[in-house]
């Protein structure tokens, strides 16, 4: 038995469900509708075709741009699974000042990528603090070009990304955290368990579904990164381009005289498929091991 | 999505008064008290882990303080300026039009917290707590589009904004965010842990929708409120790529996209990068500062799950 008019619900709903329509639904569909034309930033465009996806298939850049990504899922994934794990268990216990530790270790999280990004640009210089030091300290005879190496760069992107999401993904597992079972650590310490094994043995099992779900979180943003590797690159995308990601290129297209809207929603639909892929295997994953 | 409760809570469990001082007596301690040594490690490691996380926030705020007549690059790094000043923070307004966009990116943050605060809350109280035909399919197109990352649909959005006639304005920037699918799912979530029941003893007592959302509902949901409100403002914020693609004009940046601008185009002294920087991060962090209880308290209630 309802207790109010057939429309009400509907009222409340329409202002949400138009942003869903017209910045969410429509926009997927034009992107699949616009890859086949060449609409230029300022407006116009013509149906071309498959043009868009031949072209595809011999951009260097974007060669380039799938096997960064592809490195930097490989590399993301493994520390930012643990690690942020890890600082969860470190700052669950209720010690005097860890709401501080807490709100400090999410600092970089609140903090904008363009920030940060400059804030590691200035201590990675030639002659910023890492070289610096490692110059005093007699590890490195020169500067090492973090900034300026194809590979350094992609690394240094890397390293800002994982030291950004550590917060990130702490506050997840803390969440989770609350959720495993006190009871079993408290019979597992009676019993003499390590306080390894019992991170072995109790947390990991009790937190495997937030594990899976940080893992897709992490593969997805690390395929969509942009604005650490641009801001590092200088805006460049590196060494002759090679350095760019998918979504620096897409963004490099759709701007300027030289822009084509049409080829960045060809590499938009690119970007796509990339996400879903491991968002799919880490889901079957999942279901797999719901299943054992 | 669950609702997270942690009914073990330390603080939330009485203390079993008999077992855990006998237990201290026998050396062992009890799962909630760490012995002396436990505790100075995981404070070694806490203080380790802030230098990581905090340093090159401090050392960025060291440089911009950093004289222009301090040496900034000599091998051995000094945290503390030598000769402090504050005027590379007058340089950069007068390198770039900074206060202005500054002004910019909280008129935007404004426009996206306020909708989203609104459509969003208006939205979950419609989707968990009244019954309506085509509800569910309502619901899963909202949960449909999770999936996709939102740099797909870029390009297709600036289309969309460009035809509204809103390219190159603040408020094209503002609008396509000002509702977003996750914030309205999260709304959901927080709604649907209220019982049933007190919605029907308000029916009972008369009470219409409006009066049930205003009086019933948002008071409950304050806490996962607070998370969309504190998440709308960052991602507001700091946003990068969606103001550099819609605004082309350098009068209308916002503080990211001035930044990157002012690296670009001047960056020749780090002292003026650092403390545009530090203009750009200060704000946020006192805003995160100032609301962090209710972040964490909302973290507890599962506002933050995926």
């Amino acid at each position: 038995m309802r207790y109010h008019r057939w429309f009400t619900p509907w009222v409340l709903v329409i202002p949400a469900l138009t942003w869903l329509l017209v910045f969410n639904l429509w926009p997927s569909i034009n992107t699949v509708i616009l890859s086949f034309t060449n609409a230029k930033p300022i407006g116009g465009g013509t149906f071309v075709g498959l043009k868009n996806f031949e072209a595809l298939l011999h951009d260097e850049q974007l060669r380039w741009a799938l096997l960064n990504s592809v490195i930097y899922m490989v590399v993301c994934l493994p520390f930012l699974t643990i690690l942020p794990l890890l600082l969860a268990v470190l700052v669950e216990k209720k010690l005097p000042g860890i709401t501080f530790f807490r709100t400090a270790f999410y600092t970089p999280v609140v903090a904008s990528a363009v920030v940060v990004a400059l804030i590691w640009q200035w201590i990675l210089d030639d002659r910023g603090l890492v070289n610096g030091l490692a110059e005093k300290l007699g590890v490195i005879s020169g500067p090492l070009p973090f900034l300026s190496d194809q590979w350094l760069l992609l690394f240094s992107a890397i390293s800002l990304t994982i030291w950004k999401g550590l917060g990130y993904y702490m506050i997840i597992y803390l969440a989770a955290l609350g959720n495993v079972g006190r009871e079993l650590h408290e019979a597992a310490a009676v019993d003499g368990a390590s306080t390894y094994r019992r991170f072995v043995h109790i947390t990991i099992p009790g937190v495997r579904g937030t594990m899976i779900l940080i893992s897709i979180l992490i593969s997805v943003s690390a395929l969509r990164v942009f604005s650490e590797l641009f801001i590092l690159s200088g805006g460049k995308g590196g060494p002759g381009g090679r350095d760019n990601s998918v979504v620096m290129l897409i963004q490099q297209y759709s701007q300027g005289f030289e822009g084509n809207l049409g080829y960045a929603s060809a590499l938009s639909i690119v970007l796509f498929f990339v996400t879903v892929v491991p968002m799919l295997l880490l889901a079957r994953m999942n279901r797999k091991a719901a299943d054992a | 999505m669950s609702i997270v409760t942690d009914p073990a809570r330390p603080v939330a469990v009485p203390e079993a008064s008999g077992t855990a001082p006998r237990r201290r007596k026998r050396g062992t301690f009890g799962f909630n008290s760490l012995s002396p040594t436990e505790k100075v490690v995981r404070y070694v490691l806490l203080v380790f882990v802030l230098l990581i996380t905090i340093g090159p926030f401090l050392w960025q705020l060291s440089t911009s303080l950093k004289g222009s007549g301090e040496d900034i690059y000599t091998r051995i790094p000094r945290l503390l300026p030598s000769q402090p000043t504050l005027s590379h923070y007058g340089e950069v307004a007068d390198t770039i039009p900074v206060w202005d966009y500054m002004r910019n990116s909280l008129q935007v943050a404004v426009l996206v917290v306020g909708g989203n605060i609104i459509g969003s809350s208006l939205a979950g109280f419609a989707l968990s707590r009244l019954q309506f035909k085509f509800r569910r399919i309502v619901l899963g197109l909202f949960l449909a589009t999770l999936v996709l990352p939102g740099e797909v649909t870029i390009i297709s959005q600036y289309v969309t904004v460009r035809e509204l006639g809103l390219a190159n304005t603040l408020f094209g920037v503002a609008l396509p965010g000002m509702i977003g699918a996750l914030n309205v799912l999260l709304m959901y979530n927080a709604f649907r842990s209220l019982p049933v029941e007190v919605d029907q003893a308000a029916i009972v007592d008369g009470a219409n929708v409006w009066q049930r959302f205003v009086h019933i509902g948002l008071p409950s949901v304050r806490g996962t409120l607070s998370v969309v409100a504190i998440f709308a403002f960052i991602g507001a914020w700091d946003d990068f790529l969606w103001p550099l693609i819609v605004l082309t004009d350098p009068d209308k940046y916002t503080l990211t996209v001035g930044l990157q601008y002012l690296s670009g185009t001047f960056s020749n002294d780090p002292r003026l990068i650092a403390a545009g920087t530090m203009i750009a991060f200060i704000p946020i962090v006192i805003v995160f500062a100032t609301l962090q209880r209710f972040f964490f308290k909302g973290v507890e209630e599962g506002a933050v799950k995926g």
